[in-house]
């Protein structure tokens, strides 16, 4: 298990003084000059080799995303977007960075805005976390009263500044191209890439867009070195992570841990078991809604990290597990998934504007169990008309739950139609 | 996606107070010049906030002329974004979370005494003007489950009994704690800390 010296947010349930005197008694703005001396390649390097992978969902190399920018300006300026717009359903790991820990975030903004060339930051956090954004702003204050931020950052000679923009409840604009839409006053609608933001981004000039948790470890990695980082988890898995454990289990929590921890080892130690214990297990989504679900079968052995999570045809997304016991009716679980995706399509594709509200329809019918047998199938095949066809990943993300509800419990589907049957005459979708 | 249009009973007009007007500028100021658009969700949220709670017809104008954008792009955005209430609500505005890891830990029971107790319809307003209601979807405190946002703060931890005492609490106009209703202090495990109780604050 992970060891207390090794966590990087130390403060994540706010005990501690969430500013900046307690902040930096947790080692935050500790000689951050000295790392801004290193050079913004040493800084991308060692970002590389930490095997740091993109902590929103996408997995992406952070260090390589770095890389992307552009090593001198055009003319036009760099910018730095934080993706502070945490709504993918069961993660709330974001959130107390962003009130507990927020000097991490704008020290790591600082670190990581120097090496791709950018002097301002935008963290985009989303319209609901009122509290946090206010406590965020307070934080980038007391750094610009510190002279952390400004026209000297650190003393570093690199004019930076951060500001705090926040969204007004739009699940999309977590997208990064609809983030950057949003950011420039638009509807929240994905773009087409190429181009990438790297090239064309925030007000068409080059810019990464990153998770707040992605940006508020570089600094510890940087200070601790990649060896460091890279000593916890598999390879290409490498690092700390902090999941979010909620659903049936006895004590939902957010935790630090290492990745590659065994699925049952993170549930049982951090969050008091599942309910009813292990056996009472039915299934597990393991990175948020977007992921296919996993039975209990396979969360006896998984590990939870990308590539064995994506080996067993889920995903480890945003580490969110949402654990659900055999109380539960999982077709309705998923349902209600299809509603949430339903709500939340930007509209700007057919397949999926027109498609989730088709899938959820089905869902209903399927929860009550007034269907026929063969749309089980129509809708499998439907959910891959929308999976690939769509700018954004939305059309995937909401046809993938449906997918992994029909992959591991198809049984159940079939049951509950039959039972439904008795003196009843069919009926064919056509919603 | 849903549908949202502004309400039918408008106003006839919207002016920002003197301090909001201050506000504003400095808020278009974070933009790089000519891209004072970018500041139109925190002005529209501001003119919200100084409006009791809904956004009109003619602040979508004042905002437009404001940051130099076509009417129409100003309510785009007004309407694509569902915390833009198009209508007027209860003094406080109850947001249940309905979303899968609220619901599996009892958001149905939740919304059961929010429906009951307040006896309207979503975005209905009871008649002492206090209370509306909407199902949201995510509200990111999953950890917290089931968690309702009543106008800024998050109230979490909830079961039927505790989301009454909410409402009792808020009708008689008093201020509910915020936050966990069980004491928990964030979303540390409920039965004890399992990390970080060998650094600064861990020994609680």
């Amino acid at each position: 298990m992970l060891q207390d010296k090794d966590r990087i947010f130390t403060n994540l349930y706010g005990f501690d003084d969430w500013a900046l005197p307690g902040a930096r008694r947790r080692g935050d703005w500790d000689n951050t000059k000295a790392l801004l001396e290193k050079g913004r390649d040493w800084i991308v390097d060692e970002v590389k080799a930490s095997g740091l992978r993109g902590r929103g969902g996408a997995g992406f190399s952070t260090g390589l995303k770095w890389s992307f920018m552009p090593k001198t300006s055009d003319g036009r300026p760099h910018y730095l977007v934080v993706n502070a717009d945490e709504s993918e359903p069961g993660t709330c790991k974001d959130r107390e960075i962003l009130r507990n820990d927020p000097h991490k975030l704008v020290e790591g903004c600082l670190v990581a805005g120097f090496a791709m060339g950018a002097h301002v930051a935008y963290i985009y956090v989303r319209g609901e976390f009122i509290f946090e954004r206010k406590r965020l702003q307070a934080a980038v204050d007391q750094a610009y009263e510190a002279g952390l931020l400004g026209d000297n950052a650190c003393g570093s000679g690199w004019k930076f500044d951060v500001y705090v923009h926040h969204g007004a409840g739009a699940y999309i604009c977590g997208e990064e191209t609809a983030l950057l839409e949003s950011l420039e006053g638009k509807k929240g609608q994905p773009r087409l890439k190429p181009p990438f933001p790297a090239n064309m981004g925030l007000y068409g000039c080059p810019s990464t867009v990153n998770n707040v948790e992605s940006i508020a470890v570089a600094p510890a990695i940087l200070r601790r070195g990649a060896a460091w980082f890279m000593g916890f988890g598999r390879p290409n898995n490498s690092g700390t992570k902090v999941f979010c454990i909620s659903g049936h289990v006895n004590n939902p929590c957010n935790v630090e841990e290492a990745m590659s921890i065994p699925m049952r080892e993170l549930i049982e130690k951090h969050a008091g078991g599942v309910r009813g214990g292990w056996d009472n297990l039915l299934a597990v989504i393991p990175g948020g809604a977007s992921v296919p679900m996993i039975p209990k079968s396979i969360c006896d052995t998984v590990l939870m990290d990308f590539d064995a999570l994506k080996d067993v045809r889920s995903g480890l997304g945003t580490a969110a597990v949402i654990v659900m016991d055999k109380s539960t009716d999982l077709i309705k679980a998923i349902a209600r998934l299809s509603a949430f995706y339903k709500h939340e399509s930007c509209g700007q594709c057919t397949p999926c504007r027109e498609g989730t509200g088709w899938m959820w329809r089905v869902m209903e019918r399927l929860v009550t169990g007034d269907a026929e047998v063969a749309e089980i199938d129509m809708l499998l095949d439907v959910s891959t008309r929308i999976e690939g066809h769509t700018i954004c990943a939305l059309g995937d993300a909401a046809a993938w739950p449906i997918q992994g509800l029909i992959r591991h419990f198809r049984p159940m589907l079939e049951e509950r139609i039959l039972n439904n049957r008795v003196g009843r005459t069919g009926r064919i979708a056509a919603e | 996606m849903s549908v949202r249009r502004l309400c039918a009973d408008q106003p006839a007009s919207f002016a920002f107070s003197p301090e909001n007007l201050d506000w504003c500028a400095k808020e278009i100021k974070k933009y790089p010049e000519g891209r004072q658009a970018s500041a139109v969700i925190a002005l529209l949220w501001r003119g919200q906030e100084q409006n009791g709670g809904w956004v009109t017809e003619p602040m979508i104008r004042v905002v437009g002329d404001m940051l130099a954008m076509p009417y129409i792009r100003v309510l785009e955005v007004a309407t694509f974004y569902t915390m833009f209430n198009l209508a007027p609500r209860g003094k406080y505005l109850l947001q249940v979370c309905k979303t899968t890891p609220c619901w599996l830990r009892g958001s149905d029971e939740v919304t059961a005494v929010v429906k009951n107790r307040l006896g309207v319809e979503q975005r209905q307003v009871t008649k002492d003007g206090l209370f509306s209601w909407i199902e949201v979807e995510c509200l990111g405190g999953c950890c917290n489950a089931p968690v309702i946002q009543v106008n800024e703060d998050y109230y979490e931890d909830l079961d039927a009994a505790k989301t009454g005492a909410l409402l009792d609490q808020l009708a008689r106009g008093e201020q509910p704690k915020i936050g966990s209703q069980t004491g928990r202090r964030s979303s540390e495990p409920a039965a004890g800390l399992t990390t970080l109780t060998s650094v600064a604050g861990g020994e609680r």
